[in-house]
């Protein structure tokens, strides 16, 4: 059942990311980067990984996307003015890169065959709130100041004069 | 359970699309969300790792990973708004100015 459920999230998930990838129009790429996430979350579930789930959709589906929307909203780009897309030389290059990347990491993964046997649940909201407030407490600290450093940032950068 | 090897070549399939998004496309908004892929991407594999070996660091670092990217949105996001206030374009291929 796991099984069928992991193929079938797997198989939106990565059909979500080349849709992203593939269309023309910022709007209907923003909408698969939505379905994407949502199975990614699945699957975090059926990784029994309930904190980053939750997570997942509350910071990505909520935060990130409708701020995606909202810059695209905002700048209206026109019809006319979306970028043409012409292949190039160097694209191909990096398309075939891309594809060897897959390949090394089909690789490298298929090394982990084994199945796992100890059942511990390290990614309930318990466990992760433990090692985030004990083991992990200055990374947690520093992660605020990044958030900090990325407010001024992009509030500098969007303002009107600059 | 699912083996750990399905988790990590789902997220080397997902990483390589991302790749490919910000190789090969012009729109810097498309750019971005392609980004956002590879996090996602890089965040699969820290969970199914972080679940196989029974350590709760694997979660922590996604959520790190997590804050980063909505970072990094935030900064992109005001760059091509700054860009576009300038240039009336989110076309990356026509910003060459630092181009050698």
């Amino acid at each position: 059942m796991e099984r069928i459920l992991f193929f079938i999230f797997g198989f939106v998930a990565v059909f979500g990311s080349i849709m992203v990838v593939s269309r023309r129009h910022p709007i209907s790429s923003v909408m698969y980067l939505l379905l994407t996430l949502f199975s990614v979350a699945a699957l975090f579930v059926l990784r029994k990984s309930h904190f980053i789930a939750a997570i997942q959709i509350i910071v990505y589906a909520g935060a990130v996307v409708v701020l995606i929307v909202f810059v695209i909203m905002l700048l209206n780009v026109a019809e006319s003015k979306i970028p043409v897309e012409r292949p190039t030389l160097a694209q191909g290059v990096g398309v075939v890169a891309a594809g060897l990347l897959m390949l090394e990491g089909a690789l490298v993964g298929s090394r982990y065959g084994a199945q796992i046997e100890k059942a511990v649940d390290v990614g309930t909201v318990e466990a992760v709130g433990k090692a985030l407030f004990t083991s992990y407490l200055l990374p947690f600290e520093i992660t605020s100041l990044l958030l900090l450093a990325a407010i001024v940032g992009s509030i500098v950068l969007a303002r009107k004069k600059f | 359970m699912v083996p750990e090897s399905y988790y990590l070549v789902l997220s080397g399939i997902m990483f390589a699309v991302g790749v490919v998004g910000v190789v090969s496309r012009r729109n810097a908004l498309i750019i971005l969300m392609s980004i956002e892929i590879m996090l996602n991407a890089v965040n699969l594999a820290f969970v199914a790792a972080g679940s196989y070996l029974g350590d709760p660091a694997g979660n922590v670092f996604a959520f790190m990973v997590m804050t980063v990217a909505a970072a990094e949105a935030a900064v992109g996001l005001a760059i091509v708004i700054a860009i576009f206030r300038h240039r009336e374009t989110v076309d990356v291929s026509e910003l060459k100015e630092l181009k050698f």
